[in-house]
């Protein structure tokens, strides 16, 4: 089970850099703040694998804090984004 | 039987965080790499914290999975509706949608 674990945490490593491509290249700020958006989750599962590889159980209270902080990340970010008329 | 569901799971989530992220970095327009997003955001997450779920069993590790499964559903695509609202609202306000606007977007 672990083996598996790993394989999969690896996989998904590779998604979360080929994400960092988009955020440090997007023409706009918005392109940044949806591939930011999109790691946050990435990272979310990677936090609940590292739980399971470790058979630590109070990694997933930190799965819970994090997603909501990541949300309303999100809408402040969004709220930031709307005024801004240069691009 | 039980270790072919967990894998069976964490295939399609992999795959689908991998299509999520072709999506974002192909695609040419931000409502399209949006679009792309939330696919990320709900199948290939929920898809593996369910997986996660099988193999703990019935354990208080697998209701908090359950409980962060259904955050991630309320959550996540109210996020990407509002991040692209955000974005048509501010193409709006430069005229950049609709008649004349300008095509490098």
């Amino acid at each position: 089970m672990n083996n598996i674990l790993t394989i999969s945490s690896i996989a998904l490593s590779f998604t979360i850099i080929m994400c960092m491509a988009r955020a440090v290249k997007g023409p706009l700020t918005v392109d940044r703040l949806i591939a930011v958006n999109v790691i946050g989750t990435k990272t979310i599962v990677l936090i609940a694998f590292a739980s399971f590889i470790m058979n630590e159980t109070y990694f997933i209270d930190v799965i819970l804090v994090y997603s909501m902080i990541s949300f309303v990340a999100s809408l402040g970010l969004s709220e930031l984004i709307q005024g801004r008329v240069d691009d | 039987m039980k270790m072919a569901i967990i894998v069976l799971l964490l295939i399609g989530g992999i795959f689908f965080f991998a299509v999520g992220t072709v999506g974002i970095i192909r695609f040419n327009d931000t409502f399209e790499r949006a679009h792309a997003a939330a696919k990320c955001d709900t199948l290939g997450a929920v898809l593996s914290l369910s997986a996660l779920a099988v193999y703990g069993g019935f354990s208080i590790s697998s209701i908090k999975l359950m409980l962060a499964i259904v955050l991630l559903w309320i959550t996540n695509p109210v996020a990407t509706h509002i991040i692209s609202r955000a974005e048509y609202r501010r193409r709006i306000e430069k005229n950049a949608i609709g008649a004349g606007g300008n095509e490098n977007i």
